[in-house]
């Protein structure tokens, strides 16, 4: 045996092998341009689908729904960000890499948080680009600058925090398609039943009372009243609280269905 | 034969119902290569899936350079390189990219996994394509590529699942030689093949498994021998003397075999080596000019419906018509 070869991988080292797969994750962008195109694309057509087709509607004036509408569509854009960590995973075991992952001395948690870290960077565009456009269109910030920057902050950690959940379908679904399945089942009837389109009073008794305990509702309640000014200090409590409870219980859930899968 | 470098006792594992591996030993010698031969489903993957700690066993005990793959997977794991079945390589980036990031993965420095990466690309034929992405690879440079992938850690113990299948038999034999090579450099390889040719040329020892079970083990020699004495086999130059040429040969048959003809060849399996001279003899003294005549050890195909009853071509050939309809 050659000197070479008995010199063997050190201990995994969590922080560089998850930047490691972050870093990969990323370098797809450009292989697939498209990609960019629908972190892009896609959350500003729905803001422009809902606040012009809908708009005058339910508010009077498409100016006067975007201002509240603005934070509602981004939040639910930035749920459906996460689309990404559950596609990405799951292709990643049915083209055999996990395999090849999991054969390496690296840190188990390594390649689902690097996946999460990565996607965490588009969390960041999607939300700078709908704000951005928003702006452009005539949204006005009512909360000051702290305000936005909070909005930003508390969006940005919603979106990384439903990575957990998204990530947890892509390691137990067997193909992409049951990925979107799910994903979409759970994803969209919660944007929906929620703060973010109508004012949840207007909704049939039942209704509300569903929307008002939905998680979702809570991040939106919140951002809007960063954004726009106004009580905030319950909704972002029960932000927290709702962030901390869906990553506790789905990171340890995901990180042991990614080790135990066959 | 020196300690065993990978060794597995009893091997269990089931999925559902359908059992897998039933008690499976292997003993692999350091520096050599092993080759774990079966048809299709008989649990190969699944053994180099529990050797590589992706899968435990439900009974049974392995070791990996003496670290055992339930309580030691860490070890293990920092001791081998796995190329499985689909070549496991990440086809949104290019080939330089994909061994940069294992490099890395396994804590070698930028500069020292860039140069990695460079050495196996050039090595591996793949230098001109560095910096294309995977997805426009051929099969046989993702194959390749996986390979490469597996050894930037420059891992000892090698395992290689069915590394030529699907490939066209350049790319496999070039395969070989790297196989080779690599083995010439002090790996240890475990190899699964459904190929008998394949696990011929390569392995030093062959365990036949079938239906999780192990059905025969030894050298290719020995397993070859214990199906029975060698062939010989004459190709006469004019397509009238195969009557004459059959009659000669049969001389020499070993007893209850006959001789057989197929196309213009006349193969008779003989008892005694000396058989080679005696018909050389007999077919100048018959006037009987051959384009052929020789001697040779029964092909593993042979040996595998010796001991299971069927060829294991057969399986194979069934199992992609199977697979073929499906598509």
């Amino acid at each position: 045996m050659t000197v070479e070869t008995t010199v063997l991988p050190g201990r995994p080292n969590v922080v560089g092998n998850t930047l490691t797969i972050a870093r990969r994750n990323l370098l797809h962008i450009r292989a697939n341009p498209e990609q960019l195109v629908e972190m892009t694309i896609q959350p500003l057509m729905f803001l422009v689908l809902f606040v012009y087709v809908f708009g005058g509607a339910i508010a009077g004036s498409s100016r006067e729904y975007l201002q509240f509408a603005l934070p509602g569509i981004l939040v639910q854009g930035i749920a459906f960000t996460p689309f990404t960590t559950a596609l990405g995973l799951n292709s990643d075991f049915t083209k055999g890499l996990i395999d090849r992952f999991r054969s390496l001395p690296i840190a188990r948690s390594a390649v689902v948080g690097g996946r999460i870290a990565a996607d965490g960077v588009r969390v960041v565009w999607s939300a700078l680009i709908m704000t951005g456009f928003g702006v452009a269109l005539g949204f006005r910030f009512g909360g000051g600058f702290a305000g936005a920057i909070g909005a930003l902050i508390l969006v940005t950690a919603f979106g990384i925090t439903m990575c957990w959940p998204m990530a947890f379908i892509g390691v137990t679904a067997r193909t992409p398609e049951s990925v979107n399945t799910w994903g979409f089942m759970i994803i969209l009837p919660l944007t929906f039943l929620s703060s973010a389109f109508v004012p949840i009073e207007t909704m049939p008794g039942w209704l509300e009372a569903l929307a008002r305990v939905n998680p979702i509702t809570a991040f939106i309640d919140a951002t809007r009243g960063l954004m726009l000014g106004g009580a905030v200090a319950t909704p972002v409590l029960k932000s927290i609280g709702w962030l901390v409870a869906i990553t506790v219980l789905f990171s340890p859930l995901t990180i042991a269905r990614y080790r135990n899968r066959i | 034969m020196g300690v065993p470098a990978i060794e597995a006792e009893g091997l269990v594992r089931t999925f559902g119902n359908v059992t897998a591996l039933d008690g499976i030993d292997l003993a692999v010698t350091e520096g050599t290569v092993f080759g774990l031969l079966g048809p299709n489903g008989a649990g190969k993957t699944t053994a180099i899936r529990i050797l590589s700690t992706l899968l435990k066993p439900h009974a049974g005990r392995a070791t990996v350079g003496g670290f055992d793959v339930l309580t030691q997977p860490a070890e293990v794991r920092r001791r081998i390189g796995l190329t499985g079945q689909y070549a496991a390589v990440d086809e949104l980036l290019s080939g330089e990219e994909n061994l940069y990031m294992i490099g890395r993965l396994l804590g070698v420095s930028s500069r020292e996994a860039r140069s990695r990466a460079g050495a196996l690309l050039d090595r591996f034929d793949l230098a001109d394509a560095a910096s294309k992405l995977v997805k426009t690879y051929s099969g046989g440079m993702r194959r390749r590529l996986d390979l490469a992938a597996s050894l930037v850690g420059r891992p000892p113990f090698l395992y290689l699942d069915e590394p030529t299948t699907g490939l066209d038999p350049r790319s496999r034999l070039d395969l070989w030689d790297l196989i080779r090579q690599l083995v010439a450099e002090g790996t240890t390889v475990l190899l699964t093949t459904q190929y008998l040719d394949e696990a011929d040329r390569l392995a030093d020892d062959i365990v036949v498994i079938d239906h999780g079970r192990v059905i025969a083990a030894g050298t290719p020699l020995d397993l070859k021998t214990r199906v029975g004495g060698q062939v010989l086999q004459a190709h006469p130059l004019d397509p009238a003397d195969l009557a004459a040429t059959e009659q000669i040969l049969h001389q020499f048959a070993a007893d209850g075999d006959g001789s057989h003809v197929e196309g213009q060849v006349v193969s008779v399996t003989i008892a005694d080596r000396s058989a080679l001279g005696h018909a050389v003899r007999k077919l100048d003294e018959a006037g009987i000019a051959v384009e052929d005549l020789s001697l040779r050890r029964p092909s593993l195909d042979e040996v595998f419906l010796a001991i299971t009853g069927h060829t294991a071509t057969e399986e194979l050939e069934n199992e992609q018509a199977q697979e073929g309809s499906n598509a």
